[in-house]
């Protein structure tokens, strides 16, 4: 008796309905505003552009004006036009380097992907894979990598191996702990429904917890891709005999400050460069984003 | 045909009768110290629209989801045409129509469609041809590729439908497969399904806090009490078929709503035996 208190007349105003049937308004607008996103996104991506390249512009003249005026030695500060001279002049050494880089960022990221979705599904598979590997996998990100290169050196050489390894140690890490949160942030509903109709693990894995989870993957991805760079250099710095890592210790050792200043450029060329493509990747693999 | 199934949905709580599409006896379910529903019996005909009203948040989602086998019973039994449900048993033999439409975002109108088809092994190909046939009476014909997002309110719970009602199973649960739409929409949702009715053929369960949706819609209207959910009362609806949206402004309409509303308002936890309108009730 004491349970049916509360008067149903008090509850009605409460409930999600009425929420819901604001959301559906919002629904409702969206076919008619379609066309407008288009400007606007134009706009905002110009302006999302014009904007940081400005400020870079302004901050490269004041650079190139202020060492003009102070007379700053090259060896400590170069201008930025030397730096310039510098990219064009040794563009052959430097783009030698730059692949070796390329290389190891790219294999690295790749084997990092595979690494990092596998681990995801395996911990979003079950609460004792979960259980058994989640903490390993953040406590791994608690061992400095800067630390491990010396032993990856011991173990593969000066060559390719080492760098690849320590690429995929840097970058497994945000791609799968971004899927895990993909493959628990699927709907609810949808997974009742493909439940109720049967569904076995694989179905519901393959029509919704994977296409649910591309969204954060991509999220993990792109964090990873501006790692792949930091992880690169690094496992270069420890040992190398080319990349731009290693170039750009043995320009700092030789006082061609200029060279190291266009390495570090290079550098964080490819790290945006390969955050632009997995952004671009997102937005082709993801249509359905967009429309909203 | 509707007083055929009138008699039948009436003669099928005695024993020895064909077995009902549907037949819950005294199930209740706690989550964890919340007793959600509470001894809940009834019965769905074959080929029967019983409607089940009650406030939001009384237990009704928690009824269907037993009958889909995605929650077990605490106690009390649930069969589907005379097979006992129970968590051994195979899930995907009823259509369930969740709440929010749970339209995938990724998937175009028709593959959200074919979805039932889907998981069950019907080959892509065959399904989407299905679905295409389907589209027009769906009013969907013009947005087979659409994605869900791009659609209004009431055309995503029309694409719902469709997959509920694709997915080619007797039994159809429909969990407030309106509530989410404003009033206009809704009515005119209401329209539509009642042209489409008599070629559905399948034994409903549609949950709902409309009390004029659950009349014009139902053959039957089963009452639940807020938490914990009981059924205070169920009532045939005097209506006769076939039905049209200008049957509400009819005076017995309008006086079995008032009957309902009442009853949907009172907070009553034990239904009155031998109400004065005959409350065939199971318990």
């Amino acid at each position: 008796m004491r349970d049916a208190r509360p008067l149903p007349t008090q509850r009605q105003p409460t409930p999600p309905p009425t929420m819901q049937a604001a959301q559906t308004g919002e629904a409702l607008v969206t076919p008619s505003a379609a066309a407008r996103p288009n400007a606007r996104e134009i706009a905002t991506t110009v302006g999302g552009w014009l904007l940081p390249l400005g400020v870079l512009a302004l901050l490269i003249a004041a650079w190139e004006i202020g060492v003009r005026l102070d007379d700053t030695p090259r060896w400590f500060l170069p201008r930025p036009s030397e730096v310039g001279t510098e990219l064009i002049e040794s563009r052959s050494l430097l783009w030698g380097h730059t692949r070796t880089t390329l290389t190891e960022m790219l294999l690295g990221l790749a084997l990092a992907f595979v690494t990092g979705v596998a681990l995801a599904m395996l911990i979003a598979s079950s609460r004792l894979a979960e259980r058994a590997l989640y903490p390993l996998v953040v406590a791994s990100q608690a061992v400095p990598i800067i630390a491990l290169a010396p032993i990856l050196i011991v173990w593969f050489g000066y060559g390719l191996t080492p760098k690849v390894v320590v690429v995929v140690l840097t970058c497994f890490f945000p791609i799968t702990v971004a899927m895990v949160g993909g493959l628990r942030a699927a709907d609810r509903d949808a997974l009742d429904l493909l439940r109720s109709l049967g569904a076995s693990r694989w179905q519901t894995l393959r029509i919704v917890r994977l296409p649910a989870s591309l969204p954060a993957l991509f999220s993990g991805l792109r964090i990873a891709a501006a790692w792949s760079v930091i992880g690169a250099i690094v496992g270069e710095w420890v040992g190398a005999s080319s990349g731009l890592g290693y170039l750009m210790t043995r320009s700092a050792s030789q006082f061609q400050t200029p060279r190291l200043f266009a390495a570090v450029i290079i550098a964080a060329t490819l790290g945006i460069a390969l955050f632009a493509l997995v952004a671009l990747l997102e937005r082709i693999c993801l249509p359905w984003k967009r429309a909203r | 045909m509707a007083a055929d199934r009138q008699t039948r949905s009436q003669d099928d709580t005695t024993d020895g009768a064909a077995s009902p599409a549907v037949r819950v006896r005294g199930v209740s379910r706690h989550f964890g110290d919340l007793l959600a529903v509470d001894d809940v019996s009834l019965e769905l005909a074959d080929r029967e629209l019983l409607a089940i009203i009650g406030p939001s948040g009384c237990g009704k989602s928690t009824l269907l989801a037993m009958i889909a086998n995605l929650l077990a019973p605490d106690s009390g039994t649930i069969h589907l045409h005379g097979a006992s449900v129970s968590a051994a048993t195979q899930r995907g033999q009823v259509a369930l129509m969740p709440q929010r439409d749970a339209l995938l975002p990724w998937r175009s109108v028709l593959d959200n469609a074919i979805l039932g088809l889907e998981v069950h092994g019907v080959p892509r190909g065959e399904a989407r041809e299905r679905a295409r046939a389907l589209l027009p009476r769906f009013g969907l014909e013009a947005f087979a590729d659409a994605l869900p997002d791009t659609l209004s309110g009431g055309m995503r719970q029309r694409a719902a439908f469709l997959r509920t009602v694709l997915t080619d199973r007797s039994i159809l649960l429909l969990d407030e497969p309106f509530g989410a739409l404003d009033a206009i929409t809704r009515r005119a949702l209401h329209g539509w399904l009642l042209d489409l009715w008599d070629d559905l053929g399948r034994s409903i369960l549609l949950v709902t806090h409309d009390v004029e949706e659950a009349l014009l819609l139902a053959d039957r209207v089963a009452v639940m009490s807020p938490r914990p959910g009981r059924i205070v009362l169920t009532e045939q609806v005097s209506l006769p078929r076939p039905r049209t949206t200008a049957m509400i402004s009819e005076p017995s309409f309008v006086a079995q709503k008032a009957r309902l509303l009442d009853a949907l308002l009172t907070p009553t936890a034990a239904p009155a035996p031998g109400a004065q309108w005959g409350a065939a009730s199971y318990a």
